[in-house]
């Protein structure tokens, strides 16, 4: 991530960096829509002819997402990425006949600065953290619509993109550099702030690029960057464009890119209306997804509804219902609660995932999703934003447990939600409770789609993942199919942790999560990160575990975030005191 | 199988409605008789006169009657208490006791549990031969007493685990039973219980020795803020009253014959006479007395301070201490040997818990002493009994890997073991306590090393039949 204005900015007193870590979180919403931007333009006016869309960011220096700093230099906080996440899912589902995404700047000679340094400066660790978090995962949802929507995103630095800035280009596919013997890319984090590009960029540079590690070991120490005719053979670019030529070049390397396209003509987008949400100090409840916060018990109760009305007939009807279809309105709903829940509920360090509904018609559903996937863009869409989302649980640093009981329907795609949790549980039996009905015992699922729609960042499957080396397991599950599998059986399967009965069920799932809130809440998280993430690594993963990972222990060592730290101090005036020991 | 839970298994906790804990019975039952049968009481018998408790009130605790061993009612007891106890000590003094065990807690509480829960069975089996050579068919009885109370205890402790811990909970009790003592696979837990009780004197000092650590160890869990565990421990207390009775009055017994027939033979030596010299006696209580000592830990333990602080087990008798019951800016002394000297040491008083403990214990230990030097002293016998250096003979904590002697000199290896022999029992000792062991089954009759007791069981005569033979 990072970096903001380089040396051409001027130097506040930085009195607002004092004591970072005991500064009130602010509460997050992600809710926004183009009209309400303050920081991007969203330009669909050639749309419908061209198939391109422009982007162009346009920083607001007073629309902090919270006070304390000016987003000088087209530098970037939370607010800015917010804005960012909300065009790509708009891009995706309302805007099909969107073929190819040009980012650029609305700015004279600047691109993107990064993110703002006085932000990071004055923000606490988890907020830091959950920034980047954010920030990373839409950079991958960007490369994931280049590559599975047939919306290839070029960036067209028009101006100097140093950190966090060059970092947004790099998640384009297409980086294009203007040649006016200034602009230049570049990842000044190292030098200037004593941190990491650590938003994907160093990751970024070899393992999409393929710029030699030398030249990118020499580039990410040099505050300058690179420009001109270096900037490509290094790869750190695509092309370099002459200023008078800029604008006709752009547009036909977009022009170029959207003739690409899988989209289909005439397709009609549909509209993702705002959220339904009650919020109270106890919970959150959308139409298909509730949670229920226990702070005493420092755990949320989150439960995921399957689908309430019939399948629709048709794929006429699948596009009519639009952001009411089922599979859509509850992965909108759970993206919102993943991200209010990591921003704003800190304390909440496990959460209780189960569902409720009916088996057959969560599969019903989802056959509609593996049936069209391939040919229709709107349900193709539906099932890589729900990866995208199950993503997003994947690197949640709480404790995730699924809870498996009667009336439930882990069954396929719902059954991933479950399998991305860390441990899950199983009612063996029903809980013969007084007066209720003996209902069916609990039941899980296996569909195709547990067996590659959805991808985890690491390039396996859940399933996959859960029997790394056991590939005959997995083929063997593949055998279940479509089959109710009970809680003895899912034990056997090793598709459940445990599978307590109805006598041992109460105890042992309170004992457990009583037993997992006394522990150390970084000792869990680095653990469960661990054990999410088996086997193969990819650039994705590479970027959370290793590139993330790092920046997180840096960004809270006394060399960036200590008062004498380089992140502290710059615009100071002063220089960073380092420790010189290297750990 | 069905059980007629309040008839089979007298209890106190509504065995016959938790669905739970009969599951949990239901097989755990039939292994423990298995395992009665398999290491319980060697000897065959028809029945024996034993007590059993049928109640916690003051009626039901005590019932006596012939009872055929097997048939044996071994219940679950939790001391009857008010609802509002509240914890005295550590992090979370003045809360509401524990009535379910907290998560953040359960791994430690387990262990607690189990550990305590290992020695019940444990004396069992180590004692598990004694009866082929009991002195007299009042010993056998007080035998197969402790022997079904320890077993009782074991069923306490196993309540424990079946009614709080789960699934876990009913794995840790099924091991209570595959451990075996002196099981070279699969042992007991603590080394004390890896012994066996070879002979009668043994079991003596085992039942004051070393079952009155079990009686610190449950006094201290008595005052955990687990209050299901307080209950229990308390009520065993109770039970472990009778054994430590049994040893208590066990030496007594022998130092009392042994006594009369040194007045009698107006010599120390009265071996050749059948008795059991005093100098024997002396270097068994040395033995008892320092492996029982070991079963306290080390002076300075980081795990007993975790446990005061997260209330899981207090001090002896807590709720009668003038402190703060935090400790958390108290200090205490330890020993410690340092250049070849044995001194104290000032550390956090949290940290010396073991150490508290183990100081209550000597003193206690040091009653008896006093008792069987008025035996000796109203036979007109002019020695006395000691209680030997805490340093001696000690394989755990700070005196484990130094050489003390039994009044507390700090000696070489090599000196101390050439005088091992005059502290500790020499094989030709053990040879010839072994040598008396033979058994007595008469009823009134009673073996020529020890004296007969001063009164029966529960009102009835000394020849009383109590136990009959099969």
């Amino acid at each position: 991530m990072t970096t903001t204005s380089m040396s051409t900015t001027e130097a506040e007193p930085a009195t607002a960096a004092a004591a970072p870590d005991t500064a009130e979180t602010p509460a997050v919403s992600f809710d926004t829509s183009p009209e309400q931007y303050r920081h991007w333009v969203l330009d669909l006016s050639q749309a419908a002819d061209t198939g391109v869309a422009w982007l162009r960011l346009d920083i607001a220096e007073d629309g902090g997402i919270v006070p304390g700093y000016e987003l000088k230099m087209n530098s970037y906080d939370l607010g800015v990425d917010i804005e960012l996440y909300d065009a790509t899912q708009r891009l995706r589902f309302e805007h099909p006949e969107v073929r190819a995404v040009v980012v650029t700047s609305a700015k004279d000679r600047n691109f993107c600065a990064g993110a703002n340094i006085r932000m990071l400066a004055q923000s606490s660790h988890p907020w830091k953290v959950n920034f980047c978090k954010f920030t990373n995962e839409t950079r991958n949802g960007i490369e994931d619509a280049t590559a599975n929507s047939g919306q290839t995103w070029i960036a067209a630095v028009n101006g100097t993109a140093a950190g966090g800035g060059y970092e947004l280009a790099l998640a384009c596919e297409q980086i294009l550099l203007i040649d006016d013997n200034s602009s230049a890319v570049s990842l000044p984090e190292v030098p200037l702030l004593g941190v990491l590009p650590g938003t994907g960029g160093l990751t970024r540079v070899t393992d999409k690029r393929r710029v030699r590690k030398d030249r990118a070991d020499v580039f990410a120490t040099r505050p300058e960057g690179v420009r001109g005719k270096q900037a490509v053979e290094w790869k750190f670019v695509d092309e370099t464009i002459p200023k008078r030529s800029w604008d006709e070049t752009v547009t036909a390397r977009a022009a170029s890119a959207a003739a690409q396209s899988s989209r289909p003509a005439d397709a009609t987008g549909i509209a993702l209306p705002p959220l339904q949400r009650d919020e109270t100090a106890d919970g959150i409840r959308y139409r298909y997804v509730s949670a229920d916060f226990d702070r005493e018990r420092g755990l949320v109760e989150i439960t995921v509804l399957g689908p309430d009305g019939g399948v629709p007939e048709s794929l006429a009807r699948v596009h009519e219902l639009g952001a009411d279809f089922w599979p859509l309105a509850m992965t909108r709903e759970l993206d919102d609660l993943v991200l209010r829940l990591r921003a704003n509920e800190l304390e909440l360090g496990t959460w209780v995932l189960r569902t409720r509904g009916d088996v057959e018609d969560a599969l019903a559903m989802e056959r509609v999703i593996a049936e069209h996937s391939r040919d229709d863009w709107l349900v193709n869409e539906v099932r890589h934003y729900f990866k995208r989302v199950l993503k997003r649980l994947d690197v949640t640093s709480r404790s995730l447990i699924a809870l498996i009981e009667p009336g439930s329907c882990f069954a396929g795609a719902l059954l991933e939600l479950a399998l991305a949790c860390d441990r899950q549980y199983m009612l063996d039996g029903t809980l013969d409770e007084e007066g209720s009905e003996q209902g069916d015992e609990a039941q899980i699922m296996l569909s195709d789609s547990n067996f590659g729609a959805f991808p985890m960042s690491n390039g396996l499957t859940r399933l996959a993942s859960r029997f790394y080396g056991d590939d005959e397991h997995v083929e063997a599950l593949r055998g279940e199919v479509g089959r109710r599998i009970e809680a003895r059986e899912a034990l056997d399967l090793g598709l459940v942790t445990d599978a307590p009965d109805d006598i041992d069920w109460d105890d042992e799932i309170r004992i457990m999560l009583e037993e997992r809130a006394s522990l150390s809440p970084d000792a869990l998280t680095g653990m469960e990160a661990n054990h999410r993430f088996v086997g193969p690594e990819t650039m994705e993963s590479r970027i959370f575990s290793r590139l993330t990972a790092w920046q997180n222990w840096i960004f809270v060592r006394p060399n960036a975030s200590g008062p004498e730290g380089a992140l502290r101090r710059y615009g100071t005036g002063r220089k960073a005191e380092f420790d010189r020991k290297r750990v | 199988m069905s059980i007629d839970y309040s008839e089979k298994i007298p209890n106190n906790v509504d065995l016959a409605g938790d669905r739970k804990l009969q599951r949990a019975l239901e097989s755990w039952q039939p292994n423990f008789l298995n395992w009665w049968k398999t290491m319980g009481p060697a000897v065959p018998t028809q029945d024996v006169y034993l007590r059993t408790a049928v109640d916690v009130g003051k009626e039901g605790w005590a019932q006596f009657g012939h009872v055929a061993m097997e048939e044996y009612r071994w219940g679950v007891f939790l001391s009857e208490r008010g609802d509002d106890r509240r914890i005295a000590f550590g992090e979370q003094k003045g809360e509401p006791a524990w009535q379910q065990v907290p998560g953040e807690y359960r791994a430690d509480l387990q262990r607690l549990i189990v550990i305590q829960g290992d020695t019940e069975p444990a004396s069992v089996e180590q004692q598990r031969r004694l009866g082929e050579t009991a002195p007299s068919l009042y010993d056998l009885r007080n035998l197969f007493q402790v022997n079904v109370e320890e077993g009782r205890h074991l069923w306490a402790m196993v309540y424990l685990l079946h009614a709080y811990f789960g699934r876990n909970g009913r794995e840790e009790a099924e091991a209570l039973l595959q451990r075996n003592s002196g099981d070279l696979d699969s042992p007991r837990i603590l080394g004390a219980f890896n012994e066996e009780t070879p002979d009668w004197l043994s079991f003596f000092m085992f039942t004051y020795f070393t079952d009155r650590d079990g009686k610190y160890q449950l006094g201290t869990l008595k005052e955990s803020a687990f209050d299901p565990l307080s209950r229990t421990c308390e009520f065993m207390l109770k039970e472990e009253a009778h054994h430590m009775f049994v040893g208590t009055t066990g030496v007594d017994r022998v130092v009392g014959r042994t006594a009369e027939l040194m007045r009698e033979h107006d010599s120390d030596d009265i071996a050749p006479h059948g008795g059991i010299p005093l100098d024997v006696i002396q270097k068994y209580i040395n033995f008892h007395y320092s492996v029982s000592l070991d079963l306290f830990g080390s002076e300075r333990s980081t795990n007993a301070a975790n446990y005061f602080t997260a209330g899981l087990k207090g001090r002896w008798q807590e709720e009668r201490r003038k402190d703060d019951h935090l400790l958390t800016d108290d200090a205490a002394h330890v020993d410690v040997v340092r250049d070849g000297a044995l001194t104290t040491d000032e550390v956090p008083a949290l940290l010396a818990l073991n150490h508290d403990l183990r100081n209550e214990y000597v003193k206690d230990c040091q009653s008896g002493l006093k008792r069987w030097n008025r035996v000796l002293e109203k036979a007109g016998v002019d020695r006395t009994l000691t209680l030997p250096h805490v340093g001696f003979n000690r394989q755990v904590g700070v005196f484990a890997g130094h050489h003390v002697t039994p009044v507390g000199e700090l000696v070489g290896e090599d000196a101390w073991n050439a005088k091992a022999d005059r502290w500790l029992p020499s094989e030709a000792d053990k040879t010839h306590v072994r040598s008396l062991m033979r058994p007595v089954y008469e009823p009134g009759k009673i073996a020529g090393w020890i004296a007969p007791p001063s009164n029966g069981i529960n009102g009835q005569p000394f020849e009383y039949e109590y136990v009959h033979l099969a």
